[in-house]
C-alpha cells in the first residue's frame, strides 16, 4: 500500500500564510465593499459566494481531477435539506449547521463518488445528470420529511446586536458567504499546491502514466468527489439561509447545468476561474431580468428575452473566451507584458493554451 | 394482468421514441464525440415549425416532411456553423456550447410561435385498436411510432453497414487524419452525420408531441431520457441506443405503474447507475475504449 | 344597511379629514388634496408594484399570459385617469417557477425598485420562499396567485393576502355536488402531488366516504398512462382531476387511448376551457375532439370565461380581446381587485393603511361570482365557487347556486346577486 491519498496536512502548505494573507486583504475589502452597496446588491454578492463556493468545488473535480460532474445542483440540494432538517423545530447555531450539512454532502459524494470513479467522459456526465433528475424527486416522494413541492422554510440569519439595528439581513448573510467562500478558496487553493493537488492533475492527464507513478486513481477521484461534494453541500446549505426556502424545484437540472456553465465560462481549472463564473452566474440574470415588463414588447418575446440573452452568452463565450475570461485575462495580461517588453522576444507572452489552469 | 399488458405497451411506445432520441445522441457522438444538449430542443423547433406549416394550410405529411427537412438543415447548420469552431478547444465548451444553443431554441420558440401549450396531430388514430371484440391500449399512432422507428433503424444501419457514403462518414467518425489522406472531405461528412442525426431527432419530436402536447420545454424530458437510455446501451453503438431506449421506456413505465410515478427518475437513476456497475461503457458496448 | 354603513364611513371620514387637515395646518403645511410620496413606490404621479412569475421555463405556458393581462388592464386604468391621478407601473419578474430565484428576484423589487406592494406573485413553493420576507419587510403582498390556504394566516402574515378561492374549499364544493349529483357511481382521484391536489383531496374527503383509487402525478412526468389505467382498473365511474390544464389534457387523451370514458369533475385550474379546447380539437384525427370536454363537470368563482354576453367578460375582452382564454380573464381580474382596494386605501396610501383597507373597507362589487372574504380575521380571497357543466359546444354553463365555505365549515348557499362592471370599468 502506498501513501494515503489524501493528507489533512496538505491542506496547510507553507504557501497558506502567502494565501490567508490574500484572503484576509479580500475579507477586508469585500466587507468594506458590502457596507458601500445597498441591500440587494449585498444579496448578489452573497449569492456570488455561495456559487463560488460550490463552483470551485466543480472546478477541482472537472477542471483539476477531470471528472464532469452534471449532478452538483443535487448534491447542493443535499447540503440545503440537512440545513432545513437541522432547523426544523431547532434553532442550531449556524456554525453546528454548516459543518453538519457539508458532511452530509460528503458522505453522499462519497457513495456517489466510488460510483462515479468507474465511470468516464460521457457516461460519468449521463449518471451524474440523472442524479440530477432524480435526487430532487425522493423529496416529493417522502413529503412527510422533506416538505414536498413547497420544501422547507428556513428563517433567515439576524445580524449580531452589536452591528446595530439598521444592519440589513442581506449584508450579515453576504459577510457569512464570503468569510466561508474565501476559507474554501484558501483550503482549495492549498491543496492544489500540495501533492495531493498534484495527484488530481496527474490523473486528469493521464491516467495510465499516473498509476504507474503508484497513484491510486480510483482512490484520488474518489477523493476529489468527496471535496467537491463537501464544498457543493457547504454551499447548499447556505444557499439554505439565503433564498429561505429549500424545495425540489430550486434544485433542478439548470442549477447543475448553470455551474457546469459557471466553470467552463469562467475558467476551468483555476480559483479565480471560478469566481468570474459565479459572477457571470448571478448578474447576467440579475441585470436582464427587468426586461420583460419593462420594455415595451410583446410579451411572449419581452418575457423570454432574458432567456435567449443567456442562452446566446453561453454559445459566444464559447467561440469567443473558448479559456474562460480566466484564460482571456490571461492572454491579455501575457500580451500586454509582451508588448511592454518590447518586440525583441517574439515568443514571450505566448500564453500556453493548454493549460490556462496551471499557472 | 390487464394492468401488466398496458404498462407493456405503454412502456414499448415510450421507449421507442426514447430509442430515437438515443440513436439521434449516438450518431453525433459517433461522428464527433459531442453529447449534444440540444438535440431535443432542436426536435422542439422543428415540431414548432412543422405545426406552423399546418396552420398555414399544409397537409399533414408535408408538414411531416417539412420538420424531418428542417431538422436536417438546422443539423448541418449548428455543427459547421457553431460546434466546428470549437472542435480544437477543451471538450467541455461543446458541452457548455449546446446548453446554450437548447437555452436559445427553448427562447425563440415562444417568442415566434406564441408560449401557449398546443396541440399537435397525429397521423392516425390514438385511440386505443380494436381487434375484433377486444379493445387493446395500443393505437395506430402507436403502431406507427414504433414501426417508424424500427425503420429508421434500418435504414441507417443499411446506410452505414452497406452504402460507400456510410463507410466514409464512419472513417471520417473514427480516424479523421487517415480519411483525409484517403480523401474523404472529413468535414462534410461530420456535418452530414449531424444532418442525419437531428433528421432521427426531429421525428422523435414528431411523433411524441402528440402525446406530451407542444410546449417549448416539452422535449427536455424525452432528451434526459434518451440521453440515459444511450449511456445505458453503450454511447458507441446504434443498437446501444435503441436497445437502452426501449429498456428506459419499459423500467420508466413499469416503475411508474407499480411503485408510483413520483418514483420514475429516481427510478431511472437506480437502473442506469445499477447498470454502468457493470457495464461501464453500456449494455452493448463491444469497442476497445477509447481515450476521450 | 349599506346606506348606514356608507353614512358612517363618510362621518369616519370626516373625522379623520378633519384630524388630517387640523395636523397639517399645526404643522404649516399645503392642503390635504395633493398627491404625497405617502410610501415606498407612491410617488405623486406613480403607483409602483411588483410580482414574480413564471415567464419561462415548464410553467410558463398558460400562466406567463397572466402578468401581461393583469398589466393590460393596469394600463387600460391608467389611460383612463388612473388612480388618484397617479399612473400604475407593474414591475413584474421572471422566477421560471424556481423558489430561489423568486427569493432574489423579490429582493430586487423590494430592495431596488422600491415597490409600494407585491400583486400576484405566482406559485405556493415560490412564493412560500419569500413570504416570511415580505411580512418582515411589512410589504402588502396581495392577492398571490395560488390557491394554497397558507397565504390565510393573518397573525403570522398579516401583510399576505390570497385571492383565488382556495382549493380545499373547491374540493368541498366539488366533492357535495358529486354526493348529491352523482351519487351511487364509484369515485377515483387524479391530483397533482403538490399542495394544490393534496389540499384539493382535503376538500373532497371531507365530503365522500369512499374513493376507488388515488392517483397523483408529479408535473415533471408527462406520461400518466400508469395513472388514467389504474382508475380505470379500479372500476372509478367519477374521476375528480386536480390538475393543471396540460395535464386534464393529457389524462383525457390517455383516457381516450384506453377506451376509458368516466365523467370528469375537473378543478377551476384544471378546466380552462379555451385552453382544453385548443389543446384537444387537434386531435379530430382520433375522432376524440373537443368532444371529450362533453359533460365535463367543473367550476369557477369567475363568471365563465366563455360566457360572451357576461359583461364583466366583454369589459376585460374589449381591454384584450387576444389571446383571451381564463390566464387572461384571472390576470384582469385580480388587477380589478387590486384596483379596488388601492382605492379603498385613500389618496395618500401607505403600506400598513393598504393592509387596514383590505381589513375593514369589506369590498364589494368586484367580478367574483363569491363574495371576497376579506377582515381582519380572514385573509382569504374568493369564498366559494359555483359547480358548471361544459356542453356539447364547449361552452360552460352553471350549475346550482354559488357555495361558500371555509376549509372546516359547513358549505352554505349564497343568495347574493353578481355585481356588474361600472360603465368605465373601472372600480370607484
Amino acid at each position: 500500500m502506498r501513501v494515503s491519498v489524501f493528507k489533512w496536512r496538505s491542506l496547510l502548505t507553507p504557501t497558506l500564510s502567502r494565501h490567508l494573507g490574500l484572503a484576509l486583504a479580500a475579507f477586508i475589502v469585500l466587507l468594506v465593499l458590502s457596507s458601500q452597496i445597498g441591500a440587494y446588491d449585498d444579496y448578489n454578492l452573497a449569492a456570488i459566494a455561495i456559487f463560488v463556493i460550490a463552483t470551485t468545488g466543480l472546478n477541482l473535480l472537472t477542471g483539476v481531477n477531470g471528472q464532469l460532474s452534471l449532478g452538483h445542483g443535487a448534491l447542493m440540494a443535499v447540503g440545503a435539506y440537512s440545513t432545513s432538517l437541522l432547523l426544523r423545530g431547532h434553532d442550531l447555531p449556524l456554525i453546528l449547521v454548516l459543518p453538519a450539512s457539508l458532511t452530509a454532502a460528503a458522505l453522499v459524494g462519497a457513495v456517489f463518488g466510488v460510483a462515479a470513479a468507474r465511470l468516464r467522459g460521457p457516461y460519468l456526465a449521463g449518471a451524474t445528470l440523472a442524479l440530477a433528475v432524480g435526487l430532487p424527486q425522493i423529496a416529493t416522494r417522502y413529503s412527510h420529511v422533506f416538505g414536498g413541492e413547497e420544501g422547507l422554510t428556513v428563517a433567515p440569519q439576524v445580524a449580531p446586536a452589536w452591528l446595530g439595528a439598521d444592519f440589513p439581513p442581506e449584508r450579515w448573510i453576504a459577510w457569512i458567504a464570503i468569510a466561508a467562500a474565501l476559507i474554501t478558496m484558501v483550503l482549495l487553493g492549498n491543496l492544489l499546491q500540495s501533492s495531493v493537488g498534484r495527484r488530481f492533475k496527474a490523473v486528469r492527464d493521464h491516467e495510465a502514466a499516473a498509476a504507474l507513478a503508484g497513484i491510486n486513481v480510483a482512490r484520488t477521484q474518489v477523493v476529489a468527489f468527496v471535496v467537491s461534494a463537501a464544498c457543493a453541500g457547504l454551499a447548499g446549505s447556505l444557499f439554505a439561509y439565503w433564498s429561505g426556502l429549500t424545495a425540489p424545484s430550486g434544485f433542478g437540472v439548470a442549477l447543475s447545468l448553470q455551474l457546469v456553465s459557471a466553470i467552463v465560462i469562467g475558467g476551468l481549472g483555476s480559483l479565480s476561474g471560478a469566481v468570474w463564473g459565479s459572477i457571470v452566474l448571478v448578474f447576467v440574470p440579475a441585470l436582464t431580468g427587468g426586461m420583460a415588463s419593462s420594455l415595451n414588447l410583446p410579451s411572449a418575446v419581452g418575457n423570454n428575452l432574458p432567456l435567449l440573452i443567456y442562452g446566446a452568452v453561453l454559445v459566444v463565450a464559447m467561440l469567443l473566451v473558448p479559456y474562460g475570461i480566466d484564460g482571456g485575462l490571461r492572454r491579455l495580461f501575457a500580451l500586454a507584458r509582451a508588448r511592454w517588453a518590447g518586440a525583441a522576444s517574439n515568443h514571450k507572452g505566448v500564453v500556453d493554451w493548454d493549460d490556462p489552469a496551471g499557472g | 394482468m390487464q394492468r401488466f399488458v398496458v404498462l407493456t405497451l405503454n412502456g414499448l411506445t415510450e421507449g421507442s421514441i426514447y430509442a430515437a432520441m438515443a440513436l439521434a445522441l449516438v450518431m453525433i457522438w459517433r461522428a464527433t464525440q459531442v453529447v449534444n444538449f440540444a438535440q431535443g430542443a432542436m426536435a422542439m423547433f422543428t415540431t414548432y415549425l412543422a405545426l406552423f406549416s399546418l396552420e398555414n394550410g399544409a397537409p399533414y405529411w408535408l408538414a411531416f416532411v417539412i420538420a424531418l427537412g428542417c431538422g436536417f438543415a438546422l443539423g448541418a447548420v449548428v455543427e459547421r456553423v457553431l460546434v466546428r469552431p470549437v472542435e480544437n478547444k477543451p471538450p467541455l465548451n461543446v458541452v457548455i456550447l449546446t446548453l446554450g444553443v437548447l437555452l436559445v431554441l427553448e427562447a425563440l420558440a415562444p417568442m415566434l410561435f406564441g408560449g401557449q401549450i398546443r396541440s399537435f396531430p397525429a397521423a392516425f388514430s390514438i385511440v386505443g385498436l380494436r381487434l375484433g371484440s377486444l379493445q387493446v391500449p395500443f393505437s395506430g399512432f402507436d403502431l406507427f411510432t414504433l414501426v417508424s422507428v424500427l425503420v429508421v433503424m434500418g435504414l441507417l444501419l443499411l446506410l452505414f453497414q452497406r452504402t460507400d457514403l456510410g463507410l466514409r462518414m464512419r472513417a471520417a467518425a473514427f480516424n479523421p487524419e487517415v480519411s483525409r489522406l484517403l480523401g474523404i472531405r472529413v468535414g462534410r461528412m461530420l456535418t452530414l452525420g449531424w444532418a442525419l442525426a437531428s433528421v432521427v431527432g426531429a421525428l422523435a419530436g414528431l411523433l411524441i408531441a402528440p402525446s406530451l402536447l407542444l410546449y417549448p420545454t416539452y422535449m427536455d424530458q424525452v432528451l434526459v431520457f434518451g440521453f440515459t437510455g444511450a449511456i445505458l446501451g453503450g454511447l458507441d453503438s446504434p443498437p446501444g441506443a435503441v436497445v437502452g431506449g426501449l429498456v428506459m421506456g419499459f423500467a420508466l413505465s413499469y416503475v411508474g405503474g407499480y411503485l408510483g410515478s413520483d418514483l420514475e427518475t429516481v427510478g431511472a437513476l437506480v437502473i442506469l447507475i445499477a447498470v454502468l456497475m457493470v457495464r461501464p461503457r453500456g449494455l452493448l458496448a463491444w469497442r476497445a475504449q477509447r481515450v476521450v | 344597511m349599506n346606506i348606514q354603513i356608507n353614512q358612517m364611513t363618510t362621518a369616519m371620514s370626516r373625522i379623520a379629514i378633519g384630524c388630517a387637515v387640523a395636523l397639517l395646518a399645526a404643522c404649516g403645511q399645503s392642503t390635504s388634496t395633493a398627491n404625497t410620496a405617502s410610501a415606498p413606490g407612491i410617488t405623486a404621479s406613480e403607483i409602483k408594484i411588483g410580482s414574480t412569475q413564471p415567464l419561462t421555463g415548464p410553467a410558463a405556458p398558460g400562466y406567463s399570459e397572466i402578468a401581461p393581462a393583469a398589466n393590460a388592464y393596469f394600463q387600460y386604468v391608467n389611460a383612463h385617469g388612473g388612480v388618484f391621478g397617479r399612473k400604475i407601473t407593474y414591475d413584474y419578474l421572471d422566477d421560471g417557477y424556481n423558489p430561489t430565484t423568486t427569493s432574489s428576484a423579490t429582493r430586487k423589487l423590494v430592495l431596488q425598485d422600491k415597490v409600494f406592494a407585491m400583486f400576484n406573485a405566482l406559485g405556493t413553493p415560490t412564493h412560500l420562499a419569500v413570504v416570511d420576507y415580505l411580512n418582515t419587510e411589512k410589504v402588502p403582498d396581495l392577492f398571490v396567485a395560488s390557491g394554497c390556504n397558507c397565504w390565510n394566516d393573518p397573525s403570522t402574515h398579516p401583510y399576505t393576502f390570497g385571492w383565488q378561492t382556495d382549493y380545499t374549499i373547491e374540493g368541498k364544493i366539488l366533492g357535495q355536488y358529486i354526493n348529491q349529483s352523482l351519487s351511487g357511481k364509484k369515485v377515483g382521484y387524479f391530483y397533482q402531488n403538490d399542495e394544490f391536489g393534496l389540499d384539493g383531496v382535503k376538500g373532497l374527503d371531507q365530503q365522500l366516504t369512499s374513493v376507488a383509487s388515488r392517483q397523483n402525478y408529479v408535473p415533471t412526468n408527462t406520461n400518466v398512462t400508469p395513472q388514467i389505467s389504474a382508475l380505470q382498473a379500479s372500476g372509478a365511474q367519477v374521476v375528480v382531476s386536480f390538475s393543471i390544464p396540460a395535464f386534464t389534457a393529457l389524462a383525457l387523451l390517455t383516457a381516450a387511448k384506453l377506451h376509458y370514458n368516466p365523467i370528469w369533475v375537473v378543478s377551476n385550474v384544471g378546466s380552462d376551457v379555451p385552453t382544453l379546447t385548443g389543446l384537444l380539437t387537434k386531435f379530430s384525427n382520433g375522432a376524440v375532439g373537443g368532444q371529450l370536454l362533453t359533460g365535463m363537470v367543473t367550476d369557477a368563482y369567475l363568471p365563465l370565461v366563455t360566457d360572451a354576453s357576461n359583461p364583466w367578460i366583454a369589459l376585460f375582452k374589449h381591454i384584450q380581446p387576444t389571446p383571451w382564454d381564463g390566464n387572461v380573464l384571472y390576470g384582469m381580474a385580480a388587477a380589478y381587485t387590486f384596483v379596488q382596494a388601492i382605492k379603498a386605501a385613500g389618496q395618500n396610501p401607505t403600506r400598513a393603511g393598504l393592509v387596514h383597507a383590505l381589513e375593514t373597507t369589506k369590498l364589494t362589487g368586484g367580478p367574483g361570482l363569491a363574495p371576497y372574504g376579506y377582515s381582519s380575521s380572514n385573509h382569504l380571497g374568493f369564498l366559494g365557487v359555483q359547480v358548471a357543466k361544459i356542453g356539447a359546444d364547449g361552452s360552460a354553463t352553471t350549475v346550482g347556486p354559488v357555495y361558500t365555505s371555509s376549509d372546516s365549515g359547513p358549505i352554505n348557499q349564497y343568495s347574493g346577486t353578481p355585481a356588474t362592471p361600472p360603465s368605465n370599468g373601472i372600480p370607484s
